[in-house]
């Protein structure tokens, strides 16, 4: 059984133990998860999928809440600056 | 209580909101009176898509004028307003479709509106997103999105600049013959009344032939770019027309926020607010014929709203028959955003007798109806 | 075009937390067909996150083991959007499930309560439940220094657990005042668990300030959070540090039970003796009928689970261990009772709308909920108002309940999915 799994956030290879949330590759890979409406730099507040902050792209689809999602291999996380 | 006014508007959404500014800038003293905060019924529902229609002469001639209305502003809406030119595209997904665009585009060019016809290829060009092949569809560049409440607010705003009062959370409870009492015991006297509650005018002026027709929305979160015009298909016209009680059609709007809204449906009969999960579907389901990508986007809410529907699809501006102090300025159907401005100035026409800029006789309340028949 | 999968069962539990999990257990007793719907990976709601592991505390284990032994189906990753007499649907990544049910338990917890204050935007500010959340989710700590702040037990429990994970914890701001904190402390001693966990607490934290009459005021960094700016006594002072975690209590998280035609009382979800709500069918457990902590919950959940099968008497058995639990939450609340000056921290710029970025001075100037969100388009936004609907709350006094559908964004195929006509199959119950 794989103790670390490896996905991609823009491009670059990050690897986390397994059952890490999405939420937590993109916050040690980038330090943020998007970008609010007026241009701030925006990360997880609420760590619960409720506040929202923590949205990106996986493998094409916009507007997934990380913290509730578990890095699989291979995927393509796409933060946006 | 009692106030003396020379206009008392019942209504603020977003045609008492534009008949308050056109009265004041005459100098007169208007007073308009909410029993909620403005834009709380249609106008807060509303697409707030400004756009050119064609059912018929006249109301070809209000749209096309108060289009022309809302440019001449242009300059001074705030950003609030998200006043975004993105055009219609009315979609044809057959042959039978594509001819209605040609004719469409005759009647448009006759009478002075841009429009371009495309064919399968191009109309694919301007929006991807749309399934393809579809026959064609019809471009008119001149129209435009607003963001409804804000646009009532900022109405508002410029009428209080020139003295017009609002009465916010206040019921009327009685209207007529040069007043207007409030639930909080306050009289208005006024000169002129001028009714413009929407789907609720015919509560405080009975026999008012104005009926609620139920519409469904669903907003998405953003995505930039997906679809750049307002999308309405051809069939819309047949579900505005419908005899039935509920229709779907095709209509997505892309907002300023890169936000998509997604209609439309129309119900008759159907008292209660509440979504109702069929109609919705359908609704969905007909958007999602014409922009498969749209069921993977994800929606943020939905709601619903009512619109005032008239037998013959024309609002009702001008005198009451049975009380000359009396106005409507309502029955706007889905078209209260675009004519909002035109009404405004017909009524101003009307109460200060001056003559407008086109002909009132089609939306007088005096006209000829066929009283059933709400198609 | 997602899957839908059809199911039927004769309770359906929503929220996998402590007070869902026991109430899916107590409802399978009978030999009912249970499901256990819960929108997170794995089970365990905010306070159990991360399912059964060697790491969790035994309370936690003993509960996860329980359910292990049932046949209660359970449906993770699975996000409840509409719920409707009999029916309800939830979404996954990839699915729609429509499912009809005789009996529904809402279990569905709450959240915290964010208050606004400059600087609150910055990555690495995060709720003190947030940030343990993204720990346990894999976030490395080891080193990284950590401010907690607001109020109530849970700031020990998550400095202590920050703690044994290598976290530098500089301080613990407690808003309220040290005699309030002993007055608390008084009550614990009724429950002997409940000191044997404070102590154990106190203990972990013994080389950290505990600061009482303390709270933050500012957040200060460019692109994420450099320091943050407390006022204690009066006085302010800036620390610097990685991350800042607060927590200003929890708000429950009613949305569904109010599209269901709940009743609320005071904004929580009114249940009777039996946890049954205002509608026949549909009980409450846990955080939504009164924030209680862990332990209310799984009574609560096992009150719920117990009577939903009809066994009555079984559930009374636990009755008077509620009643010493609820007098504990009383006390709680009256102990951590919020400020008033911590109403006063947002300026004018600072945001309330997150999602929208709108400010406070755009949102204040509005007469209601209803009218801030039209024409502020504050809670309009993805997060439906869970965050700033409770910071206005608390601000101004609005009335924020609300019943629109959906009670989550969801993918517009699922909301073309709802239907309150489906036809289904009885399912099996049992894993998949």
């Amino acid at each position: 059984m794989p103790e670390s799994v490896t996905v991609f956030v823009n491009d670059r290879a990050v690897t986390v133990p397994v059952g890490a949330t999405v939420a937590v590759a993109v916050m040690i890979s980038e330090g943020v998860c998007r970008t609010s409406v007026s241009g701030e730099p925006r990360a997880p507040l609420c760590g619960m999928g409720t506040c929202f902050e923590c949205r990106v792209e996986i493998n094409e689809v916009s507007h997934l809440r990380s913290c509730q999602i578990l890095c699989e291999p291979q995927m393509k996380i796409r933060v946006r600056g | 209580m009692t106030v003396s006014v020379d206009v008392l508007i019942v209504g603020a959404g977003i045609v008492g909101a534009a008949c308050a500014w056109e009265l004041a800038k005459a100098r007169l003293r208007v007073a308009i009176v909410d029993q909620s905060f403005p834009a709380a019924g249609a106008t807060g529902a509303a697409m707030g898509h400004i756009v050119v229609m064609d059912d018929s002469q006249a109301q070809f001639a209000l749209t096309r004028y108060s289009q022309t209305l809302w440019e001449e502003l242009l300059e001074d809406l705030p950003a609030s307003i998200e006043f975004d030119l993105c055009g219609t595209i009315w979609v044809a997904a057959d042959e039978e479709e594509l001819a209605e665009v040609r004719r469409k585009a005759a009647y448009y060019r006759e009478r002075g509106v841009r429009t371009e016809i495309l064919d399968s290829r191009a109309l694919q060009e301007a929006e991807p997103s749309l399934r393809a092949p579809l026959a064609g569809g019809l471009l008119v560049p001149g129209d435009s999105v607003v963001y409804p409440p804000a646009a009532a607010a900022y109405f508002l705003e410029r009428a209080a600049a020139l003295g017009a009062t609002l009465h916010a959370g206040k019921s009327v409870t009685k209207l007529g013959e040069g007043s207007a009492c409030l639930e909080d015991g306050t009289i208005f006297h006024a000169g002129k009344l001028i009714n413009a509650c929407g789907q609720l005018a015919p509560k405080l002026t009975p026999g008012i032939p104005v009926k609620p027709r139920k519409g469904h929305l669903v907003i998405t979160d953003r995505y930039p770019g997906m679809v750049r015009h307002q999308l309405v298909e051809m069939g819309y016209l047949k579900s505005a027309h419908s005899v039935t009680s509920d229709s779907v059609a095709f209509n997505v709007q892309p907002r300023k926020t890169a936000q998509l809204l997604i209609g439309s449906s129309r119900q008759y009969d159907v008292a209660h607010d509440k979504v109702e999960p069929e109609i919705l579907s359908r609704m969905l389901k007909r958007a999602f014929e014409y922009v498969p990508k749209l069921s993977t986007l994800s929606g943020i809410r939905v709601w619903t709203g009512f619109r005032p529907a008239t037998p013959d699809k024309l609002p009702l501006i001008g005198p009451w028959l049975e009380d000359p102090t009396l106005y409507l300025a309502t029955g706007h159907e889905g078209l209260g955003i675009t004519t909002s401005l035109a009404t405004a100035r017909l009524i101003s026409a009307q109460i200060l007798d001056t003559v407008p800029a086109i002909s009132m006789d089609p939306y007088l309340p005096s006209r000829n109806m066929a009283a059933e028949i709400h198609a | 075009m997602d899957n839908t999968v059809h199911l039927r069962f004769e309770i359906v539990v929503i929220g996998g937390g402590p007070a869902g999990i026991a109430a899916a257990v107590a409802a399978s007793q009978s030999g009912n067909s249970v499901a256990l719907i819960d929108d997170n990976p794995r089970l365990g709601g905010q306070i159990w996150r991360g399912g059964a592991s060697p790491s969790q505390p035994s309370v936690a284990t003993h509960w996860f083991n329980q359910l292990e032994n049932t046949k209660v189906r359970h449906i993770g990753g699975a996000r409840v959007i509409h719920a409707d007499g009999g029916f309800l649907e939830a979404e996954t990544g990839r699915e729609i499930f429509a499912i009809r049910h005789n009996k529904l338990i809402l279990a569905t917890g709450a959240r915290e309560l964010f208050l606004p204050f400059p600087g609150w935007t910055l990555p690495n500010v995060m709720g003190a439940g947030g940030l343990q959340a993204l720990v346990k989710s894999g976030l490395p700590i080891k080193g990284k220094r950590v401010v907690v702040a607001g109020t109530g037990p849970l700031l020990l429990a998550v400095a202590a657990y920050l703690i044994d994970r290598g976290a530098k914890v500089v301080c613990i701001c407690e808003q309220a005042s040290s005699s309030s904190l002993a007055a608390f402390a008084f009550q614990v001693l009724m429950f002997p668990g409940k000191i044997v966990d404070a102590v154990s607490l106190l203990y972990k934290c013994r080389a950290l300030k505990h600061l009482t009459n303390c709270w933050v005021v500012a957040a200060i960094g460019k692109n994420s959070l450099e320091s943050v700016t407390i006022s204690e006594n009066g006085r302010t002072r800036e620390i610097p540090c990685d991350y800042f975690a607060y927590g200003y209590h929890l708000v429950p998280n009613t949305e569904l039970a109010q599209m269901l035609g709940c009743q609320l009382r005071e904004g929580f979800v009114q249940t009777d003796e039996f946890q049954r709500t205002s509608q026949p069918g549909i009980y409450c457990a846990g955080e939504p009928t009164g924030i209680g902590g862990m332990e209310l919950s799984v009574i609560e959940g096992s009150i719920a689970g117990h009577a939903a099968a009809n066994s009555g008497d079984v559930a009374q058995k636990l009755f008077p261990a509620r009643a010493r639990y609820r007098k504990l939450a009383e006390a709680m609340k009256k102990a951590f009772r919020l400020r008033p000056e911590l109403a006063t921290l947002a300026k004018p710029d600072t945001l309330l709308c997150r999602c929208e970025d709108i400010p406070f001075e755009r949102v204040r100037t509005c007469e209601s909920w209803k009218a801030a969100k039209l024409h502020s388009r504050c809670g309009m936004g993805p997060c439906q108002g869970r965050i700033c609907g409770a910071a206005a709350h608390f601000l101004f006094g609005w009335n924020i309940e609300s019943t629109r559908p959906p009670v989550f964004p969801a993918r517009c195929a699922s909301l073309a999915a709802i239907s309150s006509s489906v036809e289904v199959q009885p399912s099996h119950g049992g894993s998949q």
